[in-house]
């Protein structure tokens, strides 16, 4: 199936990006922040129907596998920010039977995890979800983080490698490559994975005995520069076939993995001529990689203050950076305004060519709950978002693949 | 003392006890089978569920073997997600410390503790195996010497990383815009022969401390582990005298590491079948066992025993007259079981045949009798009062209860057995906590530091 184009008529996707309190570092302390629920499965709950209520095609919730810094390449000793995190696949797997319709893309930080473990936890979520999982896959470049293994192939990503004038350097960009086409190793070894199993390879044959048609089975012999899987899988094929993988990009290194390897690609844009420019750095690679005929969806990521009327939310921002101590700066466009504001923007951005939006909210549950309860009813009157999920009839109903228009992938393995 | 009963329900596995030919025999993949085991077991108030696990799928002469049920869902992910249809039951995991790194699994686990609101277990296992470590980056394989020291340096180290946080760090007061009583919070630094690493650990301290920690090992070397660092011991010795005396070497190790009798619960596996009667159970016992021993599942027992394949074998002929051929090379890979078969092959051999001729046996009449007899065969009654005899005579603290069917084959215990435990006073009516430490009987543990399974597996 061919990308759609999209024009405002068209219905958008829409995803919130869940992570703490918010992803404003003074967002706990907002009069209806629950810093001690962080650590609670009623709060991911609570947010993960609220956005269903909002009838959004999926949240993502962020990961590390360290404890969360201001600085992007070391540790800090802040005690003023959300610090400690739960694994963010068992967060999703503890919330899906609680919802019903709403897609689940927890990070995975492929740097340090096995693909094999990956594989089949997000094959799991998809089967306690009934295949409404996804996977966002990002690298960790932490020399910190590195330090919490001690097992690693390629060398760490400091600050004075990547900030001090450096990036440019060939060292610098081969190692940068070098994670990035690992993780796109690490995304083969996981679709390989799940199409291990044949979607009819559980026979139950009771005159021959046999469990299994073991000749639907496969072993997947992935041999790459990093690492080496045979397979098959120890979880039979997941319900979507292969669960939603997405990444995050801001450059073209990562945006080449999105090209290779994603279903969605997030990105950062600051305006409509930035995205159209994204979208054709990515559309260009997605060719190279021999996937012009498949559906890539590009989805824009923003950071939302939203308020009733739009000098509350600037208000609100300014009084959240006054408590920060900082102003917040962020990878992503910061928007503060009303839900009216920000459906323009985002319905002029949408003529880029963007297919949707990952919101951050700026504070939860503030922000989510006027996205969920200002936002989508403006996006509905314009005709420009889904008034409710897709019927029993429509296609992959009640997948995210589904809601997010996207096919089931065919078995590589199957022969036909 | 009258001693009170533990009961666990073990999702049925991935070998020939799980009989998937039965009609009433369920998914073994999709949620809702596990939901309805796992909410059975509840209604039964038992005190956790077990999930086994197996890191690569089982071969035999070079191929999948496919005769029993294959593929299973990750363990901790079935296990958040049970969490969130079940209030009360503990959430027992089977994770490898051979194929995993410490800093993940302890935030799995911790992770997992706190999703369920203090109901997490580990049953800490350990592989050697190069044909498993194929499907990791890490790759195989350990000296098998080697991997009771990697389990206890790998429990030692996770064991760090939980008492990393004391429990007190977050504070969250919007007022004073303080959220961290302490600026580093989950420090830690290890170095072994196995794990050196360093850093900050970054979950915060989970209800129970830490999960509850199982043990299987049954050689010296995996009894001295066990109570040195375990809660539980998960047991194959489910018999009186074996039990017994299982149970007294065991707890009889725990002064030596400074610990008393009810800080380890002993707890074998164990199958049944019930019915009406004992007679009638008996008939049932017998055709369950035909079930999980079809002909073609006899013939590869066969061929585990004698390690060659036997593709023409007759299984209600004899058994083959030539000895088991010996080799460090088994035609069976990923199965726990044949390195008992392993161990002295050609007298096993001799041991069947001789079975074989006292009862005038075909070979697959001698696979029946020879593997996996049923624990506890009987009316209701009579499980109820064997089970109950048994843990008040010492040879268990309770029962990991194994049934043959998924997901409904655990539903007939606790609709007749339960009740029987419950009218005399040895089994609970209702939960009286909310953690699997309640459960247990375990104490809460303390603060900060205070798992103690750090200082105690380092020893």
């Amino acid at each position: 199936m061919a990308p759609a184009p999209h024009s405002p008529a068209e219905a958008l996707h829409l995803a919130v990006a869940l992570d703490g309190a918010g992803w404003h570092p003074a967002a706990w302390r907002e009069p209806d922040a629950q810093p001690d629920r962080l650590f609670t499965a009623a709060y991911w709950v609570d947010l993960a129907q609220q956005a269903e209520r909002g009838l959004l095609d999926f949240v993502t919730i962020e990961d590390g596998l360290d404890l969360q810094s201001d600085d992007h390449f070391a540790r800090d000793e802040r005690t003023d920010r959300v610090r400690g995190r739960l694994d963010a696949v068992l967060i999703a797997a503890r919330t899906a039977p609680k919802t019903r319709r709403i897609g689940f893309v927890p990070t995975a930080v492929t740097t340090h995890t096995e693909p094999f473990h990956i594989s089949k936890e997000i094959a799991t979520l998809d089967y306690v979800s009934t295949g409404r999982a996804g996977v966002r896959v990002q690298i960790a470049g932490r020399t910190d983080t590195a330090a919490h293994f001690g097992r690693r192939e390629i060398a760490p990503l400091s600050a004075e490698k990547v900030n001090t004038g450096r990036r440019n350097d060939p060292d610098v960009q081969a190692l940068i490559e070098a994670h990035f086409d690992e993780a796109a190793d690490y995304v083969e070894v996981l679709r390989r994975l799940w199409d291990s199993w044949e979607d009819d390879a559980e026979i139950r044959d009771v005159a021959t005995g046999r469990f299994i048609d073991r000749d639907k089975l496969h072993y997947i012999d992935f041999e790459g520069r990093w690492f080496s899987v045979r397979g098959p899988s120890i979880t039979p094929r997941p319900p979507q076939g292969q669960p939603v993988v997405a990444a995050l990009g801001h450059a073209t290194v990562p945006y080449r993995l999105i090209a290779r390897s994603a279903d969605i690609g997030f990105v950062t844009p600051r305006d409509r001529a930035g995205a159209a420019k994204i979208i054709a750095e990515i559309r260009s690679e997605q060719a190279l990689a021999g996937r012009a005929e498949e559906t890539l969806h590009v989805f824009g990521d923003l950071v939302v203050f939203l308020d009733n009327n739009a000098p509350a939310a600037h208000d609100r921002r300014r009084r959240l950076d006054e408590l920060a101590g900082v102003a917040y700066s962020s990878d992503a466009y910061i928007f503060a305004g009303n839900a009216a504001e920000l459906a323009d923007l985002l319905l002029d951005w949408a003529q880029a060519g963007l297919a949707g939006f990952r919101l951050r909210p700026g504070a939860l549950p503030h922000d989510l709950a006027q996205i969920t309860d200002a936002l989508v009813p403006e996006l509905q009157r314009r005709g420009a978002f889904r008034t409710g999920y897709p019927g029993p009839d429509a296609s992959g109903s009640g997948t995210l693949r589904g809601l997010l228009g996207l096919p089931r992938p065919a078995n590589r393995y199957a022969s036909v | 003392m009258t001693k009170q009963i533990h009961l666990a329900a073990h999702f049925p596995g991935v070998n020939n006890t799980t009989v998937w030919s039965d009609p009433a025999a369920g998914s073994h993949i999709e949620f809702d089978s596990f939901t309805r085991f796992a909410q059975t077991a509840e209604r039964g108030k038992f005190d956790f569920m077990f999930l086994a696990e197996g890191l690569r799928l089982r071969e035999q002469n070079g191929v999948i073997y496919d005769l029993d049920v294959v593929g299973r869902p990750d363990t901790f992910t079935i296990l958040a997600a049970l969490a969130a249809v079940t209030d009360y039951l503990g959430l027992t995991g089977t994770i490898n410390s051979t194929f995993n790194e410490p800093y993940e699994v302890a935030r799995q686990f911790a992770s997992l503790d706190h999703l369920s609101g203090g109901r997490a277990a580990w049953n800490v296992v350990t592989s050697w195996d190069g044909f498993t470590g194929e499907n990791f980056r890490r790759g195989g394989y350990l000296a098998q010497d080697d991997r009771y020291e990697r389990a206890r340096t790998f429990l030692g180290t996770a064991a760090q990383l939980w008492d990393s946080w004391g429990g007190d760090e977050i504070i969250a007061d919007k007022q004073s815009g303080e959220f961290l009583a302490t600026p580093a919070p989950g420090a830690f630094k290890h170095s072994d022969a196995f794990f050196d690493i360093q850093g900050q650990f970054n979950v915060p301290r989970s209800p129970q401390g830490r999960p509850v920690i199982f043990q299987a090992g049954d050689s010296d070397e995996g009894r001295n582990f066990a109570a040195s660092t375990a809660d539980a011991i998960f047991s194959r010795h489910s018999t009186l005298k074996d039990g017994q005396a299982f149970y007294a070497d065991v707890k009889g190790r725990l002064p030596k590491y400074g610990r008393t009798r009810d800080q380890l619960l002993i707890l074998p596996a164990a199958t049944f079948v019930l019915g009406d009667t004992d007679a009638e159970a008996a008939d049932l016992a017998h055709e369950v066992r035909r079930a999980q021993v079809s002909p073609q599942t006899a013939l590869r027992f066969i061929e585990q025993l004698w390690n060659t394949p036997l593709p023409d074998f007759d299984v209600d002929g004899p058994l083959p007259d030539f000895d088991p051929v010996v080799s460090d090379t088994l035609i069976s890979k990923g199965r726990a079981s044949v390195r008992m078969f392993a161990k002295n092959p050609v007298a096993l051999a001799d041991e069947w045949r001789a079975r074989a001729a006292d009862g005038k046996l075909s070979a697959r009449e001698v696979v029946i009798e020879v593997t996996g007899r049923q624990s506890f065969v009987g009316a209701p009654e009579t499980v109820a009062s064997s089970i109950n005899e048994l843990v008040q005579a010492d040879a268990a603290d309770g029962y990991i209860l194994v049934p043959h069917i998924t997901p409904d084959g655990l539903a007939p215990f606790v609709d007749k057995v339960v009740p029987l435990l419950q009218e005399r006073g040895v089994f609970r009516a209702d939960y009286t906590g909310t953690t699997l430490r309640d459960h247990l009987g375990l104490d809460p543990l303390g603060q900060s530091g205070e798992t103690g399974q750090a200082n105690r597996a380092a020893s």
